[in-house]
């Protein structure tokens, strides 16, 4: 037996992560579907005259994004909260910063990527020109795991307490707006072949942002729930 | 002659001290507050755009002034609580809140209110008034979150690291609405671009700004003292106050 | 080498205990004792670094015990009241993620060994939600076999839901712990039934 160094601890928590999304299946394809039928949703409640569906895809999708983001967030922390794996998280040598961040990086490859991957299929059925796909994909790419990093902040304050859902929506999503906004407007601006290069420099540095400053208020925020 | 403010981090000596205060404050906050109030409605010139419906701006924008400021200020008491551990720094900012919130909440009606005879509509999406609804958000969320929380010392760190993260995303969150609104400028002024300043606006509005902070401190000394009151309730000096009735 | 200083618990309006203090050194064994409620596991989660004591301080080689100490948590191995299983994952894995949170590594016939000390052998690949409440306490504290290298145990209420054999198979290695010079500290309604190492007792609760 020998002690393990940062990097393979790391990977140790992404492997047992997504080892446990993948024997779960149905926590990754709720969220993957959440997303799927809100985005269908609108269509049917405003209208499907193309003109009018392509203005409103970007925001369309990206608020789906957002809900579909926060509803699998209750299941970041949760269960390694109420099973007592969390615990022993924070009681380990390495920092624990760094193991949140691992937890983070697998919730995001399990719930935030295949929206990524499934989002130009529904820019399609939105009427979006194919310029507009690319920046669609690339702006969810760079903001989905922002919001997976920002919510894991509520995500970690709201552990054990009731009615966790409504709160981190509460909490969560007026910290999303800056996201919704540029990444919205990057698909936006696309649509009308203008550059959205701008708006996803943006949403770069607020990802850059989100991974310098999230993982340490989450991991506060965990020893705050276990404390 | 040095004050050992130090002594005042307890509860037990800050509860008669913020007694004694309070009054003073509500005495100033409503003298302020007459005075503002008079020049505001009396005093200064009528605006030749706006008419006479333009005065709300001396509740608006003292309001929105101090929803943020009060925003601020709670979030530096639980910064204060966290690094140092003061219990009463934590009630501080939990008495702040609520005022913070009705101040949040004045200046988004009252905004309305101004819309209406000005613009036609009773809510206008302008980077402002959109701010202010988020900062509401914000306040109800801090509000939410400690009260969610069974663990009072657990509520207090909680919520008081949301304040901080909220007060970090406050300008983030601003300058992307503010950029937003510039994005879909098709709905015509700001409501927020008050009319030019007559020096009598300005001093109204500084009045009432100036009362309102009164206000906020008369109202968050009575409800910490509350606040000291129910938690400190086993404590000996509480027991023998003859507020303490059971 | 564990010490704990005037510490004081509060919960709700209730203050559980004030002025605890204690000196704990190698080779000593801690046992907490109290009724239910008596703030047993608040005591431990205070040991851990896990809970702020509302006074008072714990030292472990003379340092504070903080949240954030590296140090002082890659000298610990602690066994909380849940046994940290994780019901999608087999036994095996539960017991080779667990301990690579502790920071060590353990490749699979160490594991494998460890689940086989603890009569899981044969159920090594089954996962941990198949198993009983009992076994799967058995493979949270499979972790004991291979944990030696940490000086200092804490565990709260490790012989709960265990058969007479796993009750003397945990003494066991609790014993062995100690005689080479470990610290253990537990809180256990259940007589620990150590034999010759020196146990301090620490009664909690009126």
């Amino acid at each position: 037996m020998k002690p393990l160094a940062l990097a393979p601890m790391f990977a140790s928590v992404v492997r047992r992560d997504l080892t446990l999304a993948l024997r779960r299946r149905s926590d990754a394809l709720t969220t993957f579907f959440f997303f799927v039928i809100v985005v269908s949703l609108f269509p049917l409640g405003i209208s499907p005259e193309p003109s009018i569906l392509r203005v409103i895809a970007p925001g369309v999708v990206w608020v789906a994004a957002l809900l579909a983001s926060m509803l699998a967030l209750l299941r970041l922390f949760a269960p390694d909260f109420d099973d007592g794996t969390l615990e022993q998280l924070a009681l380990g040598p390495q920092p624990l910063v760094l193991l949140v961040t691992a937890k983070v990086l697998a919730h995001w490859l399990v719930t935030g990527l295949p929206l990524v991957l499934i989002a130009p299929l529904l820019g399609l059925q939105f009427q979006l020109p194919a310029s507009a796909l690319g920046s669609m994909t690339l702006s969810l790419l760079l903001g989905t795991p922002c919001l997976s990093l920002i919510g894991a902040i509520g995500a970690a304050l709201t552990l054990g307490v009731r009615g966790a859902g409504a709160l981190l929506a509460l909490l969560v999503l007026p910290l999303y707006i800056p996201v919704l906004i540029f990444g919205a407007a990057a698909v936006s601006a696309s649509t009308e072949g203008m550059p959205a290069g701008g708006h996803l420099s943006v949403l770069g540095a607020l990802l850059l942002l989100a991974i310098v400053f999230g993982p340490v208020a989450s991991a506060a925020a965990v020893r705050i729930a276990l404390g | 002659m040095a004050l050992n403010w130090w002594k005042y981090a307890a509860p037990q000596t800050f509860y008669p001290l913020s007694g004694r205060l309070a009054p003073w404050f509500l005495a100033l906050a409503a003298a302020l507050a007459a005075a503002g109030l008079y020049i505001g409605l009396f005093v200064a010139p009528t605006d030749f755009q706006q008419g006479e419906s333009y005065r709300i701006i001396f509740v608006h924008v003292p309001a929105a002034w101090m929803s943020m400021f009060m925003y601020v200020v709670m979030a530096s008491w639980c910064a204060v609580g966290l690094a140092l551990g003061t219990r009463l720094s934590f009630m501080m900012a939990l008495a702040l809140a609520p005022t913070g919130a009705m101040f949040t909440f004045i200046a988004l009606w009252s905004g309305s209110l101004w819309g209406k005879p000005t613009w036609g509509t009773w809510w206008v999406w302008d980077a402002r008034l959109t701010s202010e609804l988020i900062l509401l958000f914000l306040y109800i969320g801090f509000m939410a979150l400690h009260a969610a929380i069974d663990d009072v010392r657990r509520a207090d760190r909680a919520a008081a690291l949301l304040a901080l993260v909220g007060v970090v995303n406050v300008p983030i969150i601003y300058f992307s609405v503010k950029w937003w609104n510039t994005l879909h400028q098709g709905a015509s002024v700001s409501l927020t671009r008050a009319p030019s300043m007559a020096a009598t606006m300005l001093v109204g509005m500084l009045i009432m700004a100036l009362a309102a902070w009164m206000y906020a401190i008369a109202a968050s000394l009575y409800r910490v003292r509350s606040i000291i009151l129910e938690r400190e309730a086993h404590a000996d000096w509480v027991r023998q106050m003859p507020e303490a009735s059971v | 080498m564990l010490d704990a200083a005037s510490l004081e618990c509060v919960r709700g309006q209730r203050r559980l205990f004030h002025r605890l203090s204690f000196n704990l050194p190698p080779g000593h064994v801690l046992w907490v004792l109290g009724p239910n409620g008596s703030g047993k596991t608040s005591l431990i989660r205070m040991l851990c670094g896990l809970l702020r004591p509302d006074a008072g301080e714990v030292r472990w080689k003379g340092e504070q015990v903080r949240a954030s100490s590296d140090s002082f948590h890659a000298d610990l191995l602690y066994l909380g009241h849940a046994p940290a299983v994780k019901g999608d994952l087999t036994s095996l894995e539960n017991v080779r993620f667990g301990l690579a949170q502790t920071g060590l590594g353990a490749d699979a016939h160490e594991a494998e060994a460890a689940l086989s000390e603890f009569g899981l052998a044969g159920r090594e690949r089954l996962l941990a939600r198949f198993l009983s409440a009992g076994q799967q306490r058995r493979v949270g504290l499979s972790r004991l076999a291979l944990g030696r290298s940490k000086p200092l145990w804490i565990l709260d209420e490790p012989f709960t839901a265990l058969d007479s054999q796993a009750v003397e198979l945990v003494q066991s290695h609790l014993t062995r712990h100690v005689m080479g010079g470990g610290t253990v500290v537990l809180a256990s309604h259940h007589d620990i039934g150590f034999v010759g190492t020196p146990v301090q007792r620490l009664q909690l609760g009126a």
